[in-house]
């Protein structure tokens, strides 16, 4: 319905090969061994560019009103920061009942 | 009839919230008035059994917060929100009528526990929710609990919470959507922007609650271990889910009453409401930071001291912009042409009550002073110089101040008064003695205490107190059944207030506002420096205005959810089947009904 | 139901017009959209704090097969794309091609579903059930969850396909669909998240 600039089919096409690339990656990543140490850093990564590319196209964020990308991006931040913080306070009382 | 069981008018769907909310404030009251009584004495004024005093405490909490409070706020989202905006109805009316089906089933549902005993082989009056209204775990466990009590309790919640995350969807788009012409962000009167800051409170609040009921349900119905240590779960979790949503929920309760008394002080003072900006934005901040302040319920379940300072740093944060607001209201005040109305009086009297509720407050935002406090009399004061002290002095407000508007009859001022007069002092001598019973050592949620405690005077006064409550009570309920049998005859603004709402007449039409007016400034009715008053709108619509028909599918939509609820309680699953068949079949003829605004 | 008209949309609002110049339905649906990402952050927590607390076997390594679930992955990525090809055609009135990525998107989302129900049955055999540990608690209500949400997409996207199919689906209707884009995409997002915090991170 909005007026702005739509993607095209090129775009749709170019974002899913990356969408698919990105995902081999992960799973590359996950099998090499020299990895290891930085997989979970590196993973989150990629799937959050994941996350952002589809959002971002495929639900047209980029292209349209900014009070759609606060309505969705306000719970989301909201969300990141609980999951975090709850996993904080959640293992700190674990250890320290059990002394570890 | 049938016109109300299909109304898709937000103005009858106000109406039906209140008559509804205030039946089950009475319901919560009665309980309340039976707890009191068993401990107007030590060892038991009643003979009431600890089981039925777990279920009466537990079905008093569950009520109150969200069979009475939340409604009664949604009573006045209905009826004022569209008339405060210049809309002719919310954004999705059939989502506002389905929501409050949804309301008033789930209410049925959870109430239906106190006789449904001999459904399951048991008494009357043994089956009904009895784990607290916050159900900690491992009390709400299959193992410990194995009646229906606790299924009743999370069944209830997650049918009430459909309703409100509904709700919420719908008047974040009205609000945002449907405002007339030139009705800015910032002219919004300020009870559609605490609503609106509500709604976002909602619908982030409630899908945690959904999932911990339904990690709750999954432990109880199919034995796995999500909050049963035997099996590695951590009754912990419980807490922090529920007090994720919880906390936010003390803010919805409050927030709503919050901007009622900010409608009704400018117009008693016939002030503009002090600082109506910061009170907005102060208002935003105490969502935000209502958020990061779930763990100050858990201390005594040894976070650590980093979270414990880190939440208590944040909780007292919070207090800076409710003291804010405290002073706007003063400060709305001061220099007024102040009219004692009775309206007026339950606010003043919710800003006085409010400032203890947020002293006792800050005084178990410290971890360690809350160590003394937590799980006493003591958090009891405070929720009811908050909850009550606030959320419902700041409601009645609200229904002396709208109720011309809503029927177009007014209340009578002296019954008001002394409705007032009995609720502070009731409230005051039932509620402020309990800091001292708690502080003393007696523990919440006993059935008895013993003599020797010595806190038999101060659980007397509270039984005085909570009785005096209750014959308020009548009298405001004497108030408003006498408005049924007197003439309509309330002019469109009978207290000269400054919003949209008082441009139509009372009871407003059904099409609301025969043109839609256009705004150009925040109070549209008052002579500011620089805008005249809005001129009045015509008598009768110029052109003939389009009002959209009823619709049976939200009710029909509405009822399939306490049938899969029954069929859950009772294991069977057929029922369950059929209860999902008839939220499917409602919502495709919902979706592909004609129905247009 | 006062008159006959063929529209059926709930906000007039969004075809008249609104304070904010946006449809109504799409704003509500955002503020849906935003609403879930707290429920499956929950769950998402909940999976995360249980992880490695499991009393006994099997264990995450021992159970989840990459492999087979890169493809279901990849099978939903492309189910989006499907998606986006068939908003862009029913916007531009194209119905011929509008249909056929409708029918695409609610296949792979079959597929997925198909692949989900293989897992499942697979784990059980492998000795994996609902309350084995806490492990297949907070795996199967976390993966269980998105699988009905990615249902109720099928059925909603079939949906859709039927109405296009006897013509009463054009592009009057493009909001809709791309409500049901935005549901749909906003599942799959959901699966990137799973992919990796459930999956990949062991
Ligand atoms: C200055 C503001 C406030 C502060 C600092 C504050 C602080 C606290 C703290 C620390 C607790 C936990 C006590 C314990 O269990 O040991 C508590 C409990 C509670 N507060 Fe507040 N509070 C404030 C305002 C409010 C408001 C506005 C409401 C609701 C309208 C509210 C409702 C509640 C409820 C319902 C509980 C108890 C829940 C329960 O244990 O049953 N509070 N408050
Ligand atoms: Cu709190």
């Amino acid at each position: 319905m909005s007026e702005q600039a739509h993607a095209t089919t090129a775009t749709y096409l170019r974002i899913a090969a990356i969408l698919v690339m990105i995902t081999l990656i992960e799973v590359g990543v996950f099998y090499v061994p020299t990895f290891q140490a930085l997989l979970v850093p590196i993973l989150l990564v990629l799937s959050a560019v994941k996350f952002t590319l589809v959002v971002m196209f495929y639900m047209h964020l980029k292209f349209d009103n900014r009070f759609f990308a606060f309505l969705f991006g306000g719970p989301l931040l909201l969300g990141v920061a609980v999951v975090v913080s709850l996993l904080f306070i959640f293992y700190g009382a674990v250890r320290l009942r059990t002394g570890t | 009839m049938k016109t109300w069981l299909t109304t898709t008018d937000h103005k009858r769907i106000g109406l039906l919230y209140f008559w509804t909310a205030f039946g089950f404030f009475l319901i919560g009251g009665l309980e309340a008035l039976i707890i009191r009584a068993q401990l107007a004495r030590p060892d038991g004024g009643l003979g009431v059994s600890a089981e039925t005093f777990n279920q009466l405490f537990t079905m008093h909490g569950t009520t109150m917060v969200f069979l009475a409070l939340m409604p009664l706020s949604a009573a006045f989202f209905n009826f004022m929100i569209p008339l405060q905006i210049g809309a002719r109805d919310v954004a999705f009316p059939r989502l506002n009528a389905f929501s409050y089906w949804v309301f008033l089933l789930g209410g049925l549902f959870l109430n239906a526990s106190f006789i449904a005993g001999p459904l399951f082989g048991a008494d009357r009056l043994s089956v009904a929710p009895d784990a607290g209204w916050f159900g900690y775990e491992n009390l709400t466990s299959r193992q410990f609990s194995p009646g229906p009590n606790v299924d009743f309790w999370l069944l209830g919640l997650q049918i009430l919470g459909i309703a409100s995350l509904a709700a919420g969807f719908n008047f974040i788009v009205t609000i945002l959507n449907m405002r007339a012409p030139g009705m800015r962000m910032l002219r919004l009167p300020p009870f559609t922007w605490m609503t609106l800051i509500t709604q976002f409170l909602v619908i982030t609040a409630f899908p945690v609650i959904t999932v911990a009921l339904v990690l709750l349900m999954f432990d109880r119905f199919f034995g796995t271990h999500f909050f049963v240590p035997q099996g590695g779960g951590d009754p912990i979790l419980w807490q922090h889910l529920f007090w994720m949503f919880g906390h936010p929920e003390v803010y919805i309760l409050i927030l709503p009453a919050m901007g009622i008394v900010s409608e009704v002080l400018p117009t008693f003072s016939k002030k503009p409401l002090f600082g109506y900006t910061v009170v907005v934005y102060s208002g935003v901040v105490i969502a935000f930071l209502g958020w990061s302040v779930w763990s100050h319920h858990m201390f005594s379940s040894g976070l650590g001291p980093i979270a414990d300072s880190v939440f208590a740093g944040t909780t007292m944060l919070i207090a800076i912009p409710t003291g804010v607001k405290i002073f706007n209201w003063i400060g709305t005040l001061w220099g007024g042409q102040i009219r004692f109305t009775t309206s007026l009086l339950f606010a003043v009297g919710f800003i006085a009550m409010f400032i203890i509720g947020g002293l006792s407050g800050v005084s178990h935002a410290s971890a360690p002073s809350d160590l003394q406090q937590t799980d006493t009399y003591y958090v009891v004061a405070h929720i009811h110089y908050v909850l009550f002290g606030g959320t419902i002095l700041g409601l009645f407000a609200g229904m002396y101040y709208w109720w011309p508007k809503m029927t177009g009859r007014l209340l009578s001022e002296s019954l008001g008064k002394v409705h007032f007069w009995l609720t502070m002092i009731g409230m005051n001598l039932a509620f402020f003695p309990m800091h001292f019973s708690g502080l003393l050592g007696m523990p919440r949620r006993i059935y008895t205490y013993s003599s020797e405690l010595g806190v038999t005077g101060f659980n007397q006064a509270s039984t005085i107190g909570a009785f005096l409550i209750g014959l308020a009570t009548l009298v405001f309920v004497w108030n408003l059944l006498r408005t049924r049998w007197q003439p309509i005859s309330a002019p469109h603004n009978p207290w000269g207030g400054a919003t949209l709402e008082w441009a139509i007449p009372s009871p407003p039409p059904v099409y609301n506002f025969t043109v839609i007016p256009t705004v150009e400034s925040r109070m549209p009715l008052w002579q500011t420096e620089r805008h005249a008053p809005m001129r009045p709108l015509p008598e009768r619509p110029p052109a003939p205005i389009h009002v959209p028909g009823g619709s049976w599918w939200p009710l029909i939509t509405a009822t399939g959810l306490p049938v899969m609820a029954i069929g859950a309680l009772s294991h069977v699953i057929p029922v369950v089947l059929a209860g999902a068949a008839v939220v499917i079949v409602g919502i495709y003829r919902w979706a592909y009904e004609p129905f247009e605004m | 139901m006062t008159h006959g008209s063929a529209h059926a949309h709930e906000a007039g609002a969004g075809a008249h017009r609104t304070s904010m110049g946006l449809d109504s339905r799409k704003m509500a649906f955002w503020a849906f959209i935003g609403s879930e990402c707290l429920l499956f952050g929950s769950l998402i927590s909940t999976y995360l704090v249980y992880k490695g607390r499991s009393l006994t076997g099997p264990f995450p390594h021992e159970i989840l097969n990459i492999p087979f679930t890169s493809f279901s992955t990849f099978d939903l990525l492309m189910s989006s794309l499907a998606m986006v090809l068939a908003l862009a055609a029913v916007q531009r009135g194209d119905m011929k091609q509008g249909k056929l990525w409708l029918l695409v998107t609610a296949l792979l989302g079959l597929v997925f579903l198909a692949g989900q129900f293989w897992e499942f049955s697979h784990f059980v055999r492998e000795g994996l059930g609902l309350t084995t540990n806490l492990f297949g608690s907070t795996f199967y209500v976390l993966t269980g969850t998105h699988g009905a949400h990615v249902t109720v997409g099928v059925i909603w996207l079939l949906t859709l396909w039927v109405q296009a199919l006897r013509g009463k689906l054009g592009p009057a209707n493009a909001m809709t669909v791309e409500i049901t884009g935005l549901y749909w995409h906003f599942v799959d997002v959901v699966w990137i998240v799973i992919f990796t915090v459930v999956y990949l991170i062991q």
